[in-house]
């Protein structure tokens, strides 16, 4: 590949995400009719967030080189979870909430870092477990309809952990340990690095983020094992699309917001124009495998 | 048989080679030689059709050619080994030898018992003693090389080129190599040799080519020229500068102390490096010798906490230091500038400054939060203090020259201050000018007080670097040699001795 190429590549790599957006933004205010309605705005952000948050804890996970699929079945477990505690109020029920992301992260968590099973088996194997026990939690029952947050306060949310992870993963010890560890493992622990506890942290702040948007998120069937059931790939998606490579060793968080605004977009426009569900998941497919290809030798 | 004739070659603008004539005759084994940046490589690639030359020509056989790249000069019988090997691990070794050339049977199937048979009598003509059989990531490094190099002589070669084709071999292995070079030489095959090792040059090639600054400085018949004025012909010094200080960086302008700061027990625990013991003194320079396997790097690994040393100690200035673990020894003063550099120590993809205060992080946080006032000056100090050439703190230590990486595992390691620095081989890979800077930052640091471990295979490098220098074969300790005792004679023999 000669220099051009790659600083191309590279190029593709880091700014595709915004350039993509704006031109997805610019036809759809043509194409797609009431577009810019404060109506059709509110629904995107409500169907956004959730996803955006999660994206952002996978940002995490996947700049330490690993990848936690478990996050769709942690959602519908804080989702579960959440109407059993209502009773107490509301900031029990949120702490319970969490509390099941926080464990559930855990036990990735030490899978991965203590018994050093690959990310893909471990979170395979807890978003089994996670599915199976929000099932019994729900008990066939209808639960309720998350927190019903009103949308400022969704994205006052979204902002907030946005603001965070961008600190996080740039100012922080935490995070600079995180980047040297996805892009050398070796030579961070001979650098005395605490490997396994940066590690187990970001599948905690990964998990505890999917029980976050679990809460946020407005249940669309009555069977709570199918919350969030393909949230895991459209936040894949979100943070390779925006330029965090899947090897790990680098995170950008402004990207994985674009990226998350991106793949809602696309499926937004491709249901206002009338496409079946179906085709808007293939074209998420799609876009996943687009943006691996162009980080390809890049990194 | 193959002839540079006025060869210029430009990257960029920049001028790699400057009319570069060479002639390699048939027969003959032409060691190419030169500081890196000299333009070896650049030369290798012109005449095996990866480059072609922006000026001048290329004659084979007394014929111009124009080479359409590597395969074309390997029909014409001209290949390459390169440093890095384009093997199959997983495939046998009589596959690796066929590769894309496999022994047909009639259906159009792979015959395996012929290409067993054809690899046996190949590996047999060389004189290369490995089962055809056999997985080759199952062979040692240096087996691995000799498959690299019959699968070259194979195809009818005319003249192979070898790229440093003995930096990963023991001695023995690099005599099995000189033999197969022989055998090769004898049937007429043209041989371009490049390697660092200068001695060898002596022992096996019969014609020497010098390279400086994209030139040739040089050429002649081998026996016309001695070491010292071969290296002072490379690197364009005196040759009587080089026979007063030798050809390493060391002055041993440093002083041990009385006070001890290191102070290792049984660094044992494997089958290797049971016995042996290691006490260092601040500014002392402690050398440890030996054959690669002979426990060298497993003993310099102990005390880094990266090998447990079973019921072996470590001591850092008489504290006990828990064993097993890089960050208690890290705590405690011990550093470790490992071998691979770019596998063990670097981050490769992420910038010089974010590899030099990867362990120094919690020391310039506050709550965590990385101070970038501290962080930015502490890098700036380290990469003024240490020379490191780069064009800035945000270049990605990947882009770095080997010298300038280990300049960065070195100032990641001052930045916490250690007591104890250990060194397993510093300068493996590079030229004179870049060891002697590193081994002139080494001198330094032991001058200001440090505590030095250096395990190294480069006798010249241990004997003029070390003050004392620890011997070791089959993982113990076989002798301790100290002050007029540490010369380059007494720790080979020491190396060398069969045990009774």
């Amino acid at each position: 590949m000669t220099i051009t190429q790659s600083r191309l590549s590279a190029f593709t790599r880091d700014y595709g995400v915004y350039a993509a957006l704006v031109l997805l933004a610019l036809s759809n205010v043509l194409v797609t009719r009431d577009f810019l309605t404060v109506e059709t705005l509110r629904e995107q952000v409500i169907l956004l967030v959730p996803v955006l948050i999660v994206a952002l804890g996978m940002a995490l996970v996947i700049g330490t080189g690993g990848v936690d699929l478990s996050v769709g079945a942690v959602m519908a477990l804080s989702a579960a979870v959440l109407p059993l505690s209502l009773d107490y109020g509301v900031v029990p029920a949120v702490m319970a909430g969490v509390l099941t992301g926080v464990l559930t992260g855990m036990l990735s968590g030490s899978l991965v870092a203590f018994l050093k099973v690959q990310p893909i088996v471990a979170t395979l194997a807890v978003l089994v477990v996670g599915r199976g026990i929000a099932l019994v939690i729900a008990d066939g029952e209808t639960p309720g309809t998350g927190l019903g947050v009103d949308v400022p306060t969704l994205v006052l949310v979204a902002v907030a952990l946005i603001v965070v992870v961008s600190v996080l993963a740039g100012q922080t010890t935490f995070g600079r340990q995180l980047v040297a560890i996805g892009g050398n493992r070796t030579a961070a622990r001979y650098s005395g690095l605490p490997v396994n506890r940066v590690l187990l942290t970001s599948y905690v702040l990964c998990g505890s983020f999917a029980a976050v948007a679990g809460m946020f998120t407005r249940l669309t069937t009555s069977d709570p094992s199918r919350t969030g059931e393909l949230i895991g790939l459209s936040a894949i998606t979100a943070v390779v699309a925006g330029g965090t490579p899947l090897s790990g060793g680098r995170i950008r968080v402004l990207g994985t917001v674009a990226g998350a605004v991106l793949i809602q977009l696309v499926t937004a426009t491709l249901l206002e124009n009338g496409a079946p569900a179906s085709v808007a998941q293939m074209v998420q497919a799609v876009i996943i495998i687009a943006a691996v290809v162009v980080q390809r030798g890049t990194r | 048989m193959l002839e540079a004739a006025r060869v210029t070659k430009r990257f960029g603008g920049v001028p790699a080679l400057r009319g570069v004539d060479f002639l390699l005759e048939r027969g003959q084994v032409h060691a190419l030689v030169g500081a890196n940046g000299a333009g070896k490589s650049t030369l290798v690639k012109v005449l095996s059709g990866v480059y072609s030359p922006d000026e001048g020509l290329v004659f084979h056989r007394g014929r111009p050619v124009r080479f359409t790249g590597p395969q074309d000069a390997q029909q014409r019988g001209i290949s390459a080994v390169y440093q890095e090997l384009s093997l199959v691990g997983s495939m046998s070794v009589s596959a690796n030898l066929y590769l894309g050339k496999e022994p047909r049977n009639r259906l159009g199937m792979v015959s395996f018992r012929r290409m067993h048979a054809d690899a046996e009598r190949l590996l047999d003509s060389l004189g290369i003693e490995v089962d055809p059989r056999r997985e080759l990531r199952s062979l040692t490094l240096g087996q691995q090389q000799m498959v690299a190099i019959a699968r070259a002589a194979n195809t009818d070669s005319r003249v192979v080129i070898m790229d440093e084709p003995t930096s990963s071999l023991e001695p023995d292995e690099v005599e099995t190599l000189f033999e197969v070079i022989r055998r090769l030489s004898e049937r007429d095959v043209s041989i371009v040799y490049i390697s660092h090792r200068l001695l060898e040059l002596f022992q096996i090639c019969n014609t020497v080519t010098v390279l400086r600054d994209g030139q040739v400085v040089h050429t002649g018949r081998m026996c016309d020229i001695g070491p010292v004025e071969l290296v002072s012909s490379m690197l364009g010094r005196d040759a009587a500068d080089i026979r007063r200080t030798g050809t390493t960086a060391f002055t041993h302008e440093h002083t041990p102390a009385a006070q001890e700061v290191l102070s290792a027990r049984q660094l044992g625990g494997s089958s290797h490096a049971d016995n042996v013991a290691i006490d260092v003194h601040a500014g002392e320079v402690v050398g440890l010798g030996g054959l690669a396997g002979s426990g060298r790097t497993e003993t310099v690994r102990a005390p880094a906490g990266l090998r447990h040393p079973g019921r072996g100690t470590v001591e850092v200035q008489g504290r006990q230091v828990r064993t097993g673990s890089p960050s208690a020894a890290i705590e405690a003063g011990i550093v470790l500038v490992p071998e691979d550099r770019t596998g063990q120590g670097l981050v490769p993809h992420l910038s010089v400054r974010d590899n030099i205060v990867l362990a120094a992080l919690p020391r310039l946080s506050r709550f965590g939060l990385v101070s970038q006032s501290k962080q930015d000056g502490l890098v700036h100090t380290l990469m003024r203090r240490l020379g490191i050439q780069a064009t800035g703190p945000d270049q990605r230590v990947s882009e770095l020259s080997g010298v300038n990486q280990q300049k960065v595992m070195l100032a990641r390691w001052l930045a916490l201050s250690p007591k104890v620095l250990l060194l397993d081989e510093p300068t493996r890979g590079m030229d004179l000018d870049a060891k002697a800077q590193v081994q002139a930052l080494v001198e330094e640091l032991a001058g200001q007080g440090l505590g030095i471990v250096l395990a190294s295979g480069d006798l010249a490098e241990l004997v003029e670097g070390a003050d004392r220098v620890i011997v070791l074969r089959e993982g113990a300790a076989v002798a301790e040699l100290q002050g007029d005792q540490v010369t380059a004679d007494a720790v080979r023999a020491a190396i060398a001795e069969r045990g009774t």
